[in-house]
């Protein structure tokens, strides 16, 4: 820190400290971007061959701090680091197969040994790949500034395209997945290709059946909204009732569905393709995969 | 080791060892590692195709993992240690591998090739003996204009089965 002069505006184009508590110390005094793997900003932020990337603020390195690395599991929960790149996560036991279904799905083995969990959620795009199951599991992110630390859900934390609830200072340093008990699960990623490809939609479905009878049920869509669309209401009324029967019930539900399903048309999908494929997937989910 | 750079000087010391050689010069924190080693290094066998991590030319081994060196900034690089397509090339498997992708027909321009051969090796370090499937899902982050990839996948498969014991 000590070399850091003051008094002349942006005096500091990159840090790269040593801990997290010095990460942090420099969150506290600078306004910086923080920079893990940097994947998505070294392509937003690209100028071509030759040329550096611009950044209005300066940098800080945090993809290399191994307190932000870190896997940790407990009986009911998983608790990833923020900068544990993708590949990383999908050699790890600790990690939950589900969760892997999800990574291995991420762009190509190579962005995937850069790529970080955190960078995916703060990045907090409405097509973030890992956004809808952290929402179906409840994950909570642990949110760390110089004096203090908050826990907050990823959905809470999550504003908005390019938008979180992160504050000056702060920073995001793991993400928390509780184990949530599931004998149904179905994911499903439309992209153009299978490989490096933003998805045009997403789907994810759990489900908790026994004995025909729905005890818990969660469903979210990614890339139909500003972020992902879970709606609880809609799942609480599933509870309880019999997988055999839910046939009359799926046209209700995906009306229900409709007001929620917002997504916009661009250069990757129009919107009637977005919803059409939504609904389909969710009446798949509902149809076929709780009933198996 | 902590450093942070002054806005107006950019420059800040970087350390790298590539290809078994050590690298310390003056860089901007953010310029990419593939400038680095193109401009700085002259190790052209490292492309640039599409430069946002698309394509796979400018594949490198960093730490022992493959990655786009055109999404990593020189400062986030840091002390690592980077194997190029001129280092690997020293070694007995890309011996195997060159062997195997001209029996196959897998290099027509060639542009890509780099890359393919990389992703070939992180493959075949982490699974020997490879299903067509795990081939595909290896390269699946390489674009090739010229092959339509077939040939390339029979010069990985093949690569796996001549290079018994090497991998």
């Amino acid at each position: 820190m000590a070399c850091i002069e003051k008094g002349e505006g942006p005096v500091v184009s990159a840090f790269r400290p040593d801990t997290l508590q010095e990460a942090l110390a420099i969150l506290h005094e600078h306004r910086v971007i923080p920079f893990a793997g940097g994947t998505d900003l070294m392509v937003q932020r690209r100028r071509g061959s030759g040329l550096l990337p611009t950044f209005e603020y300066p940098v800080l390195f945090i993809g290399h701090l191994d307190e932000l690395k870190e896997v940790r599991s407990g009986d009911e929960m998983v608790r990833i680091g923020s900068v544990c790149p993708y590949s990383f996560l999908l050699g790890d036991e600790r990690v939950p197969w589900s969760f892997k279904r999800v990574l291995i799905q991420i762009a190509s083995p190579a962005i995937r040994n850069r790529g970080t969990v955190g960078g995916n959620i703060v990045n907090a795009s409405p097509a973030g790949d890992t956004l809808p199951y952290l929402y179906a599991f409840d994950a909570e992110a642990l949110v760390q500034k110089w004096d203090a630390q908050r826990l907050i859900h990823v959905r809470d934390l999550v504003t908005g395209p390019g938008q979180t609830a992160l504050t000056p200072g702060e920073l995001l340093t793991a993400v928390i997945i509780p184990q949530v008990p599931f004998n149904r699960f179905f994911y499903k990623k439309v992209g153009s290709r299978k490989a490096n490809s933003c998805s045009k939609l997403s789907f994810l479905g759990i489900a908790l059946v026994e004995d025909g009878v729905v005890l818990d049920v969660r469903m979210c869509f990614g890339a139909v909204a500003p972020t992902v669309v879970r709606d609880r209401k809609i799942e609480e009324e599933l509870v309880g009732k019999e997988v055999g029967k839910m046939g009359d019930m799926i046209p209700g539900i995906v009306r229900t569905y409709e007001s929620l399903i917002k997504p916009i048309e661009d250069q990757r999908c129009t919107i009637r393709y977005r919803k059409e494929i939504s609904f389909r997937l969710l009446e798949h989910f509902l149809g076929t995969v709780l009933v198996l | 080791m902590l450093w942070s750079v002054r806005w107006r000087i950019w420059k800040v010391k970087i350390r790298l060892v590539v290809n078994g050689r050590k690298y310390v010069g003056e860089n901007d924190p953010m310029r990419r590692l593939l400038d680095l080693l193109r401009e700085d290094l002259g190790l052209t066998g490292v492309k640039e195709g599409c430069g946002e991590g698309e394509c796979g030319a400018c594949v490198v081994f960093l730490d022992g993992r493959i990655v786009n060196s055109c999404l990593v900034s020189t400062g986030s690089a840091d002390g690592s240690e980077i194997v190029t397509i001129e280092g690997f090339r020293e070694t007995e498997r890309y011996r195997v591998l060159e062997e195997s992708f001209v029996e196959s027909g897998a290099v027509q321009c060639g542009f890509c090739t780099p890359g393919f051969i990389l992703a070939a090796e992180a493959l075949l370090r982490e699974k020997s003996s490879p299903e067509e499937e795990d081939i595909r899902e290896a390269i699946s982050g390489n674009l090739c204009r010229c092959t339509g990839y077939s040939s390339i996948v029979e010069g990985i498969w093949l690569a796996s089965k001549k290079g018994k014991g090497l991998w």
